[in-house]
């Protein structure tokens, strides 16, 4: 494995608020470059809400406030003046339900693309959608039937159609937020192995609940706790010898 | 009758209610078993045996009464050798003077005594009324009283009943519309056997006037519907371009840019526009908008009719804007959130998600309420018998008179009119044709609507 220092992302003090409820409480925390970073922890512990800081989705929600700093290369992105929609451009997500549009499997993937100009032919823009596709290991599967609707695809197929939108845009960062909690063993084994391709050429956070996911798939793994950060660090530490005692008892089953 | 037939329902509704009641109460006391329902089952059991005759009863008095007592009157009434008589006014005629409501002077013996047969008939009616009414009450609640006991399972004798009663209600619409069908086909049918089919499917002459005395000149009628279904589409067209963006509009701006506050008034208030009655928008558009379509009409040159099928249709217009707007406000907001999230995430902003995604996805159920507002077009009457005028012109010109269907169907059947006359027949020929087209939008909407529904839930 190569080492590297570059930090990606970096919290500092994020609090969030819905409503009066707070979900999370100062998380700090750094992300370097190419990495998987997971995060994991028990339900309702803040780090969905986490995840959906970084890429500015919990704007979508209106009674959601977030405060403190998110500097992501070092620009802030928590601030009125960040332009979202070049923020998102560069960090793609990936969602717990597959969520391909009603649309074929060639424009699910030319979305993205196509929204943000970067294909100036038609040529292009099938370079694009291909490379993206066969990145997402899923061209081999679909090359036939490209004018299928990306809802006939089954959901394992459905989630490397929506990694591969995601990485069509060419983003450096990808959030996925419990990528397999709605697929069969086989095409969660088939989505981690493409995580760790991915791995390569992307910063990658992923939330899960499965804790053998998380030790199969990251190398910094973060423990959350009501909305606390308990411990973070590398995930064969972690998973061995947590210094945090309720780190313990999670990742042994006591609770959680 | 009426009253006294209610409380006396009212009475054997308590009391068999009670008896029942009392009963099972009983039989629990001299037993002392559980039964297998509970006391109230058992009651309501008897008050359904009470009930259900009683109404039967009071219905059929209601529909057979009358019938039977002017049948035995004409039976036994003395006819005048070479008097000429229509049964429906020497009925009439009887009726009133047994009610005291005739004054004029000289009744011929016959009537009288008539009149007085029907008094006495009417009492008798009254009597056996009232006593059958009770006998079936009484028998009807002691039958249920026998066949109470311990093991007697009232509850799921109750729940069938409840269940045949609600099967009757349901058919009442289904047996109505049916006979509105019917009705409409029958007097069709009648109206073809005068005007051919194809003259009135494809001729383009609609003069639906019937010459008086025979061999006038000049009046043959002619009863071509094309001008009037031309009419019809052309206002429904104005209609719709007026209602469909506006509609549509209005409910992105709702669903996916208004605040949760502003949403929850400004949609209800959308909603009152479609309660107002028709006729108000009528006065609106014959009031305000056609005077100010004919002068707008003048000043880019363009005679106008002070009744038009612009004014018409812009009315009608914002008649159904609520109802696009709510409907398309509903399939938007089907739409999953995961679609915005995903779209978004990608960094599309708002606009391009939903020209994109949202709407797209959404299509099938917009163009259900589409749908749904043109049947609602085509069937409004109010608004164009004031504000389109009845000529039925075969024009495009949206500053002409129109008439439309509806518009026809008043036209046919105001005032005196013949039942054997073609041009009275035409409001159910055109009725017919209408209630076919509404009806296959509705169905078409409505599979479309459903269509869509299946992918999302």
């Amino acid at each position: 494995m190569v080492e590297n220092n570059n930090t990606k992302i970096s919290a500092k003090d994020v609090d969030v608020f819905y409503s009066e409820k707070q979900a999370l409480n100062k998380i700090s925390m750094d992300i370097k470059e190419k990495e998987v970073t997971a995060l994991i922890g028990p339900s309702g512990c803040g780090k969905s809400t986490f995840l959906r800081c970084i890429n500015r989705m919990n704007d979508l929600i209106e009674i959601c406030k977030v405060t403190g700093s998110i500097k992501v290369d070092n620009e802030e992105i928590i601030s009125s003046s960040t332009d979202v929609v070049s923020l998102r451009s560069k960090i793609g997500m990936v969602f717990q339900k597959p969520n391909p549009f009603p649309k074929s499997i060639f424009d699910n993937v030319a979305y993205g693309p196509s929204i943000h100009g970067l294909a100036d032919t038609k040529s292009d823009l099938e370079n694009i959608v291909i490379t993206s596709l066969k990145k997402a290991g899923l061209y081999n599967e679909v090359k036939d039937r490209l004018n299928e609707p990306g809802t006939s695809l089954s959901g394992g197929q459905q989630q490397r159609l929506c990694i591969a939108r995601a990485i069509a845009v060419n983003p450096e960062i990808i959030l996925m937020d419990e990528p397999c909690s709605a697929l069969d063993p086989i095409a969660t084994a088939i989505i981690e192995e493409l995580i760790d391709e991915l791995r390569l050429n992307y910063t990658i956070i992923i939330v899960t609940h499965s804790m053998q996911q998380a030790a199969r798939v990251s190398q910094k793994t973060c423990f959350f706790h009501l909305g606390e950060l308990i411990e973070s660090g590398e995930t064969n530490k972690i998973f061995t010898n947590p210094d945090n005692t309720k780190t313990q008892d999670y990742i042994t089953g006591r609770f959680g | 009758m009426f009253f006294w037939s209610i409380v006396l329902i009212l009475i054997g509704i308590y009391s068999s209610y009670i008896l029942g009641k009392s009963r099972i109460k009983k039989l629990v006391y001299s037993t002392n078993l559980k039964p297998k329902s509970q006391y109230n089952y058992h009651a309501q059991y008897v008050l359904s045996w009470c009930l259900l005759p009683a109404l039967i009863v009071y219905f059929s008095w209601a529909i057979f009464e009358e019938q039977i007592i002017q049948n035995l009157i004409l039976d036994s009434f003395e006819y005048v050798e070479g008097a000429a008589y229509n049964d429906g006014l020497l009925l009439a005629e009887i009726r009133n003077v047994a009610n005291n409501t005739d004054f004029s002077e000289g009744k011929s013996q016959e009537i009288i005594n008539a009149a007085s047969q029907y008094k006495s008939l009417k009492l008798t009616s009254e009597i056996s009324f009232y006593i059958s009414i009770i006998i079936i009450m009484v028998l009807g609640s002691l039958y249920a009283v026998r066949k109470i006991n311990i093991q007697f399972n009232a509850q799921d004798t109750i729940e069938k009943y409840i269940k045949y009663i609600l099967i009757f209600c349901s058919s009442i619409a289904v047996l109505t519309t049916i006979g509105i069908i019917f009705s409409l086909i029958f007097e069709s049918f009648r109206f073809f056997s005068q005007v051919s089919i194809f003259e009135f499917l494809f001729s383009t002459e609609w003069y639906p006037f019937i010459p008086i005395r025979e061999g006038q000149a000049g009046a043959e009628g002619s009863f071509g519907a094309v001008p009037i279904f031309a009419g019809t589409f052309l206002v429904m067209i104005v209609a719709m371009c007026v209602a469909a963006p506006i509609g549509l509009l209005t409910a992105i701006y709702l669903s996916e840019y208004a605040s949760q506050k502003v949403r929850k008034t400004v949609k209800p208030l959308l909603e009152i526009l479609a309660g107002i009655p028709t006729i108000v928008y009528g006065f609106f558009a014959f009031v305000t908008v056609a005077p100010f379509v004919k002068s707008f009409g003048q000043s880019i040159g363009i005679d106008a009719s002070p009744t038009s099928a612009l004014a018409a249709g812009l009315v009608m217009g914002v008649m159904i804007i609520p109802f696009i707007s709510s409907l398309s406000d509903d399939v938007i907001n089907s739409v999953p959130q995961s679609l915005r999230e995903g779209s978004l995430g990608i960094g599309a902003n708002k606009a391009e998600t939903i020209k994109k995604v949202i709407l797209p996805a959404a299509l099938p159920g917009i163009v259900g309420a589409f749908l749904l507002a043109i049947s609602r077009a085509i069937g409004e009457t109010m608004i164009v018998v004031v504000a389109a005028g009845t000529a039925a012109n075969l024009t495009a010109n949206p500053f002409e008179n129109v008439t439309t269907v509806t518009v026809q169907i008043v036209v046919a059947l105001i005032g005196d009119q013949e039942f054997d006359n073609p041009r009275t027949l035409s409001a159910f020929a055109l009725g017919l044709v209408l209630f076919v087209i509404t009806l296959s939008l509705n169905v078409l909407a409505l599979r479309i609507v459903k269509k869509y529904r299946e992918r999302y839930e």
